[in-house]
C-alpha cells in the first residue's frame, strides 16, 4: 500500500518535473562568444549556427555572435567566467579551451563553466602541395628522418596551439626537428602551402578543401584512429575516406579538436536542457548535415557526464602534451 | 573575350528589379555604418549576415557588398568634417580632407574623396574582370618576407615625407610601435606587456586609438580654442560638385599612381590601410608644391581615398579566387559564401558562374549608384557644420563612445579612447605627429610578424630578404625611397657648405 503511494507520488513528481525541465526559455537575446577571429573555423561554426537557428526559427529570442579573440581566446572565456548565473551568454570552443590557460597562465579552466553539448570533432589532415615529390606520408617522414634538423618547415594556426602540437608529435615519431612557423588564421596558413613556402601543414579538411579539390594540395594521411566516413569523391580520384591514418604510416599521432559548447557558471538544469534540445534540433537538420560533410568533421555528439568526462580526459591528454613539449607556462 | 559575355550575363542578373532594390538598400545601410566610427565594414557585414541566410545566395552578396561600398563611401565623410576617420582606411584621408572643411571648403574635399573612391574601386573592378587568373596567381607569390618587404615598402614611402622634427616622428612611431606590441604575442603565443591586467589582453585596437587621438583630441583642442567650428561658412550647393569635378581632371597621374598602388596591395593582400598611407605618401613626394600637403590640397584626399577604395575593392579577388581574405570584411563576407553552400577558391569561377559574374556586375553597379547616391548627399553632410559647436560636440563625443564600444563591447575600450583622447590633445600641443603613430600601430603588429615568420624560414639568415627578384626588388626600393630625403638634405647641405666656401 505504502509503496504504491510512494510510487504515485513518485510519477506524479516526474509529471510535474518532466514539463518543468523545459520550462526555461531565454527571455532576451543570447550573446553567442567565439574565442577566436571573424572567418576562422570556430568563427564559420558559430555564423552557421545562428543562420540556420533563425532560418527555422528554433528560438524565440535572436542569437548574436561575438568575437572576443584577445590573448589567444582569454578574453571571451574569461567574458563567460565572469558571467555567473547569466544564462544567455553560450561559448563555442576549440582547444584554446585547455592550450591558453596551459601556455599564457590566465586563470581560467574549463570547469569554470557549465558544459552543455559536444557538437562535433573537427579532424586534422596532414598536407603537403601537390608537386611535392612525397607521395605517401610514409615518403614525408622517410624524408623528414634523412634531412637535418629543421629543414621541413610547418605553417601551422598561432603558437603553442593544436597545429604546434600535432607538429611536435610529428617530431617525435620522426627524431628530428621540424621548423614550426604560425601564422594567423587556417585560411592563410593553407595559402602558404598552395604557395610554396612552407613544407606542408596540418590543416582542417574544411580550410583545405577547396585548395585540395581544385588539384594545388595533397592529403597525406588524418589524425585520428579509423579512416574518415566520407565516401563522396572530393577530387578527381579521392574522397575523405580515402585518406589513410597517420597511425598507418608509423607518426603514433592523434588528435581531434572539440567543437562544444559552455554555459556560464551556475548554470540550472533546466537552462542547461534547454540548449542540449535546442542544439539536438539543430543537428537534425539537412543544412547542419551537409555542413559536416563538407567539413568532414568527426560527429560525435555528447552532453552531461558524458561530455564533461569526455573534456576532462581531453584535458588530461592536453597536459601531458603540452608538457612533454615543453609549453607550460613557467 | 569570354569575360565579356559573361559579365553581360552578370548585369543580367544583377539588373533584376529585387537585386536592385538590395543594392540600394545595401548601399544606404553600408554608408550608415560607414559613418558611424568603429561599427566598420565588418561588424556591419557581420550583423546583417544572418538576416541573408534566407535569400538566394546572389542576391545576398550583392546586397553585402553593396553595405560593403557604402561603408567605404560613407568611412570618409566623417573624417573630413571631424577629423574622426570612421574606418581605418580613412585616416590618411583626415590629414587633407580635414583642413580643407576648416577652410570652409568641405563640400570640395567631400566630393574629391567620394569621387576618388568611385575611381579607385571602378578600376580595381577592371582588374578584376580581365586578370582576375593571372593576379590570383601572383598572389601565391606572397610568403613572409614578401609581406615583410612590402610593410616595409609603406612605412619607408611615408616616412621620408614627414616635415616634423625628425626625432619627434622617431618618437610617435616607437609608441606606436610600443602599443602595438601590448597583448599576445603570435610568434611565441606568450602574453606581453598586460602587467597582469586581463583588460590588456586583446591588446590596443588601432580603431579605438584612433577615434581618440584623432576625434576625442580634435574636440578638446576646439573647446580650447573657442567652442567654434572653423568650418562653418561652408557653401553648399550642387555647382561646387561639378567645379570640384573640373579640378580634379588636372590631378590624373594621382589617380593612376593610387590605383596601381591599391589593386596591388588589395591583391597581395596588404590591405587598403597600408595602401592609403602609401598612396598618400608617394603623392607627396610627386609634388612639386610638398609644403601645402596637411594644410588643406585637394589632391591629399584624392590620392588616399583612390587607393583605399582600390585596394578594398580588390581586395575581394584573393577572397573569391583563394579563400584568403584581403580585409576583416571579406573574412566576414567568405563565412557567407560557406554558410550558402558555396566553397571559395580556385574553382568558384568555373563551378558558380552566375554568383560570380552576378557579383562582379554588381561591383559595377553598386559602385555607380553609390557613387550618385553619396553626391547627392554632400551639401546635406556639409551643412552639418553649420549646427553650433555646443550642440554637435556632445553628439561627437556619444557616437565615438558607442564606436569605441561596439569595436570588443568593452567598456573598457570607451575608457581607453579617452585616455587616448587626452594623448591626442597633448600630441596636438607639443606639435608631434600623430600619423607615424597610427602607422606604426596599425603595421607594427603586422611587420613584426612577418619578419620573425621570415627569421624562422631562413632560420636567421637575413638573406631571405633578397632570395628572389620579388622580394629583393620591393627592398631595394624601399630603402631608396628611405635614403631619397637624406640624399636630398646632403645634397642642400654640400650646396651651402660649397656656397660658404666660396663666400668665406
Amino acid at each position: 500500500m505504502k509503496l504504491t503511494t510512494i510510487a504515485a507520488a513518485l510519477g506524479a513528481a516526474a509529471l510535474f518535473a518532466a514539463p518543468a525541465a523545459q520550462a526555461w526559455e531565454p527571455t532576451k537575446p543570447v550573446e553567442f562568444v567565439v574565442p577566436a577571429g571573424t572567418g576562422g573555423g570556430a568563427d564559420q561554426m558559430a555564423r552557421f549556427i545562428q543562420g540556420i537557428v533563425t532560418k527555422h526559427k528554433l528560438m524565440k529570442q535572436p542569437i548574436v555572435v561575438v568575437n572576443k579573440s584577445g590573448g589567444a581566446g582569454a578574453e571571451g572565456f574569461l567574458e563567460v567566467k565572469g558571467s555567473a548565473g547569466n544564462p544567455h551568454k553560450i561559448i563555442i570552443t576549440l582547444s584554446n579551451l585547455f592550450t591558453t590557460p596551459l601556455a599564457t597562465a590566465v586563470p581560467f579552466n574549463w570547469r569554470d563553466l557549465t558544459p552543455v553539448a559536444m557538437l562535433a570533432l573537427d579532424e586534422f589532415v596532414l598536407w603537403v602541395n601537390a608537386e611535392s615529390p612525397h607521395k605517401t606520408a610514409k615518403d614525408y617522414v622517410s624524408a623528414i628522418k634523412m634531412g637535418a634538423d629543421n629543414r621541413y618547415k610547418m605553417a601551422g594556426t598561432g603558437s603553442k596551439q593544436e597545429d604546434q602540437i600535432i607538429t611536435v608529435m610529428i617530431e617525435k615519431a620522426t627524431a628530428k626537428k621540424i621548423t614550426y612557423v604560425p601564422f594567423k588564421g587556417g585560411g592563410d596558413v593553407a595559402v602558404q602551402l598552395v604557395g610554396k613556402h612552407v613544407d606542408s601543414t596540418v590543416n582542417n579538411p574544411i580550410e583545405a578543401e577547396a585548395h585540395w579539390r581544385s588539384g594545388k594540395l595533397r592529403a597525406l594521411c588524418v589524425m585520428d584512429a579509423n579512416p574518415l566516413p566520407y565516401k563522396a569523391k572530393v577530387t578527381a580520384t579521392q574522397s575523405w575516406a580515402d585518406i589513410p591514418t597517420c597511425k598507418s604510416a608509423g607518426i603514433d599521432a592523434e588528435y581531434l579538436m572539440l567543437r562544444g559548447i559552455f554555459m556560464t557558471p551556475n548554470a540550472t538544469p533546466e537552462q542547461v536542457a534547454y540548449y542540449v534540445d535546442l542544439f539536438k534540433k539543430l543537428r537534425e537538420l539537412p543544412e547542419w548535415k551537409e555542413f559536416m560533410e563538407k567539413g568532414a568533421f568527426n560527429q560525435t555528439f555528447m552532453t552531461g557526464k558524458e561530455y564533461a568526462d569526455w573534456v576532462a580526459k581531453a584535458e588530461a591528454q592536453h597536459v601531458a602534451l603540452m608538457k612533454s613539449a615543453g609549453f607550460l607556462a613557467k | 573575350m569570354d569575360e565579356l559575355n559573361s559579365l553581360m550575363q552578370g548585369f543580367a542578373v544583377a539588373m533584376t528589379l529585387p537585386n536592385l532594390g538590395f543594392m540600394l538598400l545595401g548601399l544606404l545601410l553600408g554608408i550608415l555604418i560607414g559613418v558611424l566610427p568603429g561599427l566598420g565594414g565588418a561588424n556591419g557585414v557581420a550583423i546583417l549576415l544572418p538576416l541573408t541566410f534566407s535569400m538566394n545566395p546572389t542576391s545576398a552578396i550583392i546586397m553585402l557588398s553593396c553595405i560593403y561600398w557604402g561603408a567605404l563611401f560613407g568611412g570618409a565623410i566623417t573624417s573630413i568634417l571631424f577629423n574622426i576617420p570612421g574606418e581605418p582606411w580613412s585616416v590618411a584621408t583626415t590629414f587633407d580632407g580635414f583642413p580643407l572643411a576648416q577652410q570652409g571648403r568641405a563640400a570640395e574635399a567631400l566630393t574629391a574623396a567620394f569621387t576618388s573612391s568611385f575611381v579607385g574601386a571602378f578600376f580595381a573592378v577592371l582588374a578584376i574582370t580581365f586578370l582576375a587568373p593571372l593576379l590570383a596567381r601572383f598572389a601565391l607569390q606572397f610568403g613572409p618576407p614578401e609581406f615583410f618587404a612590402v610593410q616595409m615598402l609603406t612605412f619607408c614611402s611615408f616616412i621620408g615625407m614627414s616635415k616634423d622634427p625628425p626625432m619627434k616622428t622617431l618618437a610617435a612611431m616607437m609608441l606606436g610601435f610600443a602599443l602595438a606590441a601590448v597583448g599576445m604575442d603570435t610568434v611565441t603565443g606568450q602574453l606581453r606587456m598586460t602587467f597582469g591586467f586581463t583588460e590588456m589582453l586583446k591588446g590596443f585596437d588601432f580603431l579605438i586609438a584612433v577615434i581618440g587621438l584623432f576625434g576625442i583630441g580634435e574636440i578638446l583642442l576646439t573647446m580650447e580654442e573657442g567652442l567654434a567650428f572653423k568650418g562653418k561658412s561652408a557653401k553648399i550647393n550642387f555647382r561646387i560638385v561639378w567645379q570640384t569635378w573640373k579640378e580634379l581632371l588636372q590631378y590624373w597621374r594621382t589617380f593612376i599612381r593610387s590605383v596601381l598602388i591599391g589593386c596591388w596591395m588589395g591583391i597581395t593582400p596588404g590591405g587598403a590601410t597600408p595602401a592609403s598611407f602609401m598612396g598618400y605618401g608617394m603623392a607627396r613626394r610627386a609634388a612639386k608644391d610638398k609644403e601645402s600637403f596637411g594644410r588643406g590640397n585637394i589632391e591629399g584626399v584624392v590620392a588616399p581615398e583612390t587607393a583605399a577604395h582600390a585596394a578594398g575593392t580588390s581586395a575581394l579577388l584573393p577572397m573569391l579566387t583563394l579563400g584568403i581574405p584581403g580585409s576583416p570584411t571579406a573574412a566576414v563576407l567568405l563565412g557567407g559564401l560557406l554558410i550558402w553552400g558555396l566553397q571559395p577558391g580556385p574553382l568558384l569561377f568555373v563551378e558558380q558562374k552566375d554568383f560570380v559574374w552576378g557579383l562582379i556586375a554588381s561591383m559595377y553597379l553598386g559602385n555607380l549608384v553609390g557613387l550618385f547616391v553619396v553626391l547627392t548627399t554632400v551639401p546635406w553632410w556639409a551643412a552639418i557644420l553649420r549646427i553650433p559647436f555646443p550642440v554637435i560636440a556632445p553628439v561627437i563625443i556619444f557616437i565615438c563612445a558607442i564606436g569605441a564600444y561596439t569595436v570588443h563591447s568593452s567598456i573598457f575600450d570607451v575608457i581607453m579612447m579617452l585616455v587616448f583622447g587626452v594623448l591626442g590633445y597633448l600630441f596636438k600641443k607639443l606639435r608631434y605627429p600623430m600619423a607615424p603613430l597610427v602607422l606604426a600601430l596599425v603595421l607594427g603588429d603586422m611587420a613584426e610578424s612577418s619578419f620573425r615568420q621570415s627569421m624562422l624560414l631562413s632560420q636567421g639568415a637575413v638573406n631571405i630578404f633578397y632570395s628572389n627578384w620579388l622580394v629583393g626588388g620591393l627592398m631595394a626600393l624601399s630603402i631608396f625611397l628611405l635614403l631619397l630625403p637624406a640624399w636630398g638634405g646632403m645634397k642642400n647641405m654640400l650646396r651651402r657648405r660649397e656656397a660658404r666656401a666660396y663666400l668665406g
